[in-house]
């Protein structure tokens, strides 16, 4: 391994430091754990800033490991994501009850993040499924954090179960996959062309393997209960970062390893994208619990993103990116109102946010603004990101799918305006108190307040995003 | 920069004004700064529009600018006006103007209000002067969103019903909309070559006609939906009753004209063929919305159901006017947006104003009210008289227009339903002669009736400059309809029977 090799693998050579230091950090007992969670934060944004460096295209260790300039932006996006959760998380990890568990928790966040990378990197299938792997099972120990707390230990479980067997299916997809090219690099499968029965069926496993990860219905039975159990900056984690990895990885899989079969693998994401939107839409609309609510709203979202992946060109995979970037920013600003609540209250009920506009005005605008964008309403990014993937599915054609899917924003709407309503217009005698944020909070939810205002007005953001695809 | 861009800019100041502002007293004040230097500004566009064209400037639309803004979608960023846009210009500043002036008391959380009330009229303005269907259809968006909030919380009796259920129907329109103009951006460019947003553009390669047929009503009914097209008007009566003053104003004076403009901007200029082979169903469909919503005025007790219905009728003729599809009975139709944003954005001024003082909109519990009301009594009959159509208002000349183009079709089809649709007038005569009578004449019915307190400076100013708008079209009309007709004579050249 030399310097360039080093450079081209930057984030996971970086990430591997920062795991060190967490272990070694973790070794040291009398650390004071505040300037602890400082450093850490701080590394952390500064191992962001250098994944922005310019890339270097090129494939290492017998094409396993692909770098470009598209994966780059991929990972970039997603350190950016975890890098808000980090700041958002801090008044909970410097609580005195969770203070020792800092250390771990870091830990097993760069761990998972080290094997989405991998995923996104991987240039062949067993990369992807030990990038998977590295991903999924401290994500499982992440839900379980709060162990003494009985939700939090269910989640785990229940995570664990639901991971081991969409691992499981997956890996059966691959081996079948293997069984009918003889090989598990994406370049030699993406040379071949292949219309087999069990080509078919591996791929539909495959497929299935990581609709788990994306909540994708029928595989989304696990989603509610982790995103409830787990302690809130888990479930962002889950909701964002987690997703986003599984989002990219199938987006290169299918658009870059199976480009040449679209109408098998369209015809799969077509059905499931109507389930997806229908069922999570149908469930998000009964929620009183804000975790719950906002598990049955990503799973909706991740309906909304299935159409991208409809238009098999460079479009659909802009649109995709594009979206996924302004869920990720909007997802993470509800989330960080959400834990200052939490924070300072514990509370996570629906109802428990009646008149929080009264008390709490920067934090109801923050989160008016994020559901905006969650719900698709201009002049705010989720408009821009979601009338592209509508865009995008129609330039394929389908225009009944899309007008399901714009009758179900419109159902999402109305939940979105729940939250609205109970924030402004629901009266309360006795609302949440007036909650004041730290500075990493603050600076979190500034981040994303930017970007979902910025982003769709600067069309250089869709247009760096096209030019690196 | 664009001149038009004003339009855009001076809400957006006034906004900014409004948020950095300490004293919530000088909040209506910058409001009212605002918006007055909008309805100044407005006036000028209008004389520069005039002045471009008798210099000569025959192009279809003045100060135009052009922005590449999605390029991987070709978005643009295009905005110009013919003289359509600019009368729906007018009459936006018009009535914002006198919204602002009549939400002077507003109390309660006045900042976010105001700011709320800018925002829409700010998405207003966009449409109006976007030539891009993607930023047409953004701003068609921004203006009906602020709507929930500003009904939710200022709004009156069952406002959380209300603002809910007349967010969904027009996001719901908006859906289907939307499909239709991603139908027509994907048919753009039949020869080939770039797709694309831009109205002028497509207008000029035409949509091949399958594609019309199949997106017409999507388009149509999207924007129907806003105009208050039977059967998908039941958001406007609820919605209008419980909004409070300013934004029953807006949103009947202006908001539901978006409707009306863009079935004709989008729906019938782009695609006429689809025009043609559809008519004959929204013919039906709006003759309902007229009568319709006439007896559905006359049923009403409710000062504001009454008008809310009388607005369905009113709207219902404007696209009936439009469908009838000739350059008389489309001039009219404008003429009639115009009108009825004026003076139903006066009776939903002073019904404001009237249940301000007696605490009740409910007709049979009122009386007398001239006796003690005079100016606000004078001002709400001459509202009534231009809504009965009698010469010398605004009412009028539209309605005059609209049937006289409509009765040129000569096929018993076209007839019938014209003939159907004139019955509304005497309907509306029965509802509007019988709420003047009850409210305003006879004994006052109510004690502490007589010590309620005549229109203030701030209502008055609100009030008076829309009905000097009212009289003003009425005894003048010829200033408008011009602009109007000079811009549809071009567009009928590609566009009629």
């Amino acid at each position: 391994m030399n310097w360039d090799t080093i450079y081209i693998m930057r984030h996971e050579v970086l990430l591997t430091l920062l795991i060190l230091h967490q272990l070694i950090g973790d070794l040291a007992e009398t650390v004071d754990r505040r300037r602890h969670v400082f450093i850490t934060v701080l590394l952390f944004a500064a191992f962001t800033v250098v994944g922005w460096l310019p890339s270097r295209p090129s494939l290492l260790f017998g094409s396993m490991y692909i770098s470009d300039d598209l994966r780059s932006l991929l990972k970039n996006i997603l350190s950016v994501s975890a890098l808000i959760i980090l700041l958002q998380s801090t008044t909970w990890l410097n609580n005195p009850l969770h203070q020792k568990k800092a250390g771990a928790f870091y830990l097993l966040i760069f761990s998972t993040l080290m094997g989405m990378f991998f995923m996104i990197s991987a240039g062949d299938f067993l990369m992807l499924y030990l990038g998977l792997e590295l991903a999924t099972i401290p994500l499982t120990l992440l839900a379980a954090f709060d162990k003494d707390f009985r939700k939090s230990a269910e989640a785990g479980v229940k995570l664990l179960m639901s991971s081991a067997v969409s691992s499981a299916v997956l890996l059966f997809g691959i081996s079948m996959i293997y069984g009918v090219y003889g090989t598990l690099h994406f370049s030699e499968i993406a040379g071949a062309y292949n219309e087999s029965p069990l080509m078919i069926l591996g791929l539909v496993f495959f497929l299935s393997g990581l609709a788990f990860k994306i909540s994708l219905v029928p595989f989304h039975l696990w989603t509610a209960d982790v995103y409830e159990g787990a302690p809130l900056a888990v479930t962002t984690y889950f909701s964002v970062v987690s997703k986003g990895a599984a989002v990219f990885t199938l987006m290169l899989v299918l658009y870059q390893v199976f480009r040449s079969q679209p109408e098998i693998w369209s015809s799969v994401l077509y059905f499931l994208a109507i389930a997806t939107m229908l069922v999570g839409n149908l469930f998000a609309l009964r929620q009183k619990n804000m975790k719950r609510f906002l598990a049955f709203s990503s799973i909706t979202q991740a309906g909304f993103m299935m159409l991208g992946f409809l238009n098999a060109g460079t479009i659909g995979m802009t649109t995709i990116v594009y979206f996924m970037l302004i869920y990720g920013l909007s997802n993470l600003a509800v989330f960080g109102v959400l834990s200052i609540i939490m924070n300072g209250t514990d509370k996570e009920g629906m109802d428990d946010l009646n008149g929080l506009y009264a008390t709490n005005p920067g934090l109801s605008l923050i989160m008016l603004v994020s559901l905006f964008s969650l719900a698709g309403i201009p002049p705010v990014a989720g408009f821009f990101g979601k009338f592209f993937l509508f865009t995008a599915a129609a330039s394929a054609g389908m225009y009944w799918l899309v007008f399901f899917a714009v009758i179900n924003a419109t159902i999402s709407l109305y939940y979105y305006l729940l939250v609205v309503k109970a924030m402004f217009i629901n009266k309360n005698e006795t609302p949440i108190a007036r909650l004041t944020s730290t500075f990493y909070e603050k600076l979190a939810l500034t981040l994303c307040l930017v970007g979902v205002l910025v982003i769709g007005f600067a069309s250089p953001v869709f247009e760096y995003i096209r030019s690196v695809m | 920069m664009n001149l038009l861009l004003f339009l855009i800019i001076i809400p957006f100041v006034t906004m900014a004004g409004i948020v950095l502002v300490k004293e919530l007293k000088h909040v209506r004040l910058i409001s009212a700064i605002g918006m007055s230097a909008q309805l100044v500004f407005s006036f000028v566009l209008l004389y520069l529009f005039y002045q471009q064209r008798s210099a000569g400037n025959a192009d279809q639309m003045l100060f135009m600018s052009t922005t590449v803004w999605y390029e991987a979608f070709n978005i643009q960023l295009k905005f110009g006006v013919d003289g359509i846009s600019v009368a729906m210009i007018l009459l936006t500043s018009i009535i914002t103007f006198a919204g602002v002036f009549v939400s002077w008391q507003v109390e309660y959380l006045r900042k976010e209000f105001f700011i709320s009330l800018i925002l829409l009229a700010s998405g207003v303005f966009g449409f109006f002067i976007s030539l891009d269907l993607f930023t047409m259809f953004l701003f068609y968006e921004l203006a009906v969103i602020p709507m929930y909030l500003l009904i939710g919380i200022w709004g009156t009796g069952p406002k959380e019903y209300s603002a809910m259920k007349l967010t969904l129907m027009l996001m719901g329109g908006s859906a289907v909309l939307m499909v239709g103009l991603l139908g027509i951006y994907f048919n753009s460019a039949p020869e080939g070559g770039k797709l694309t947003f831009d109205l002028m553009e497509i207008a000029k390669n035409g949509i091949p006609v399958s594609a019309q047929l199949f997106f017409f009503p999507f388009v149509f009914i999207g924007f129907g939906v806003l105009g208050a097209l039977f059967p998908f008007h039941t958001w406007s009566p609820d919605g209008h009753a419980s909004a409070p003053t300013a934004v029953s104003m807006l949103h009947a004076g202006v908001l539901m004209k978006l409707g009306g403009y863009g079935c004709f901007r989008v729906a019938m200029y782009l695609m006429p063929d689809g025009s043609h082979a559809w008519a004959w169903v929204f013919i039906i469909l709006t003759s309902v919305s007229v009568v319709y919503g006439a007896f559905g005025a006359i049923l009403q007790k409710d000062l504001k159901y009454i008008n809310a219905y009388s607005s369905v009728s009113h709207c219902g003729l404007v696209l009936f006017a439009l469908l009838m599809m000739n350059e008389t009975a489309t001039t009219g139709a404008f003429l009639q947006m115009i009108s009825h944003g004026l003076m139903t954005a006066l009776f939903f001024a002073l019904i404001g104003m009237i249940y301000g003082r007696t605490h009740t909109r409910m007709i049979n519990e009122m009386g007398g009210l001239m006796k003690v009301m005079p100016f606000l009594s004078v001002m709400y009959v001459m509202a009534g008289l231009a809504s009965l159509g009698l010469p010398g208002l605004s009412g009028f000349v539209a309605e005059m227009t609209v049937f006289v183009g409509a009765f040129q079709h000569a096929d018993v089809f076209h007839r019938v339903a014209t003939f159907l649709v004139t019955s509304s007038i005497v309907i509306t005569a029965v509802y509007i002669l019988r709420v003047i009578g009850t409210l305003l004449l006879g004994p006052v019915k109510n004690d502490h009736f007589l010590e309620l307190k005549d229109a203030k400076w701030f209502e008055k100013v609100g009030g008076v400059t829309l009905l000097v708008s009212i009289v003003v079209i009425g005894v003048a009309p010829l200033w408008l309809s011009n602009l109007l007709k000079e811009t549809l004579s071009s567009l009928f050249l590609t566009f009629s029977y």
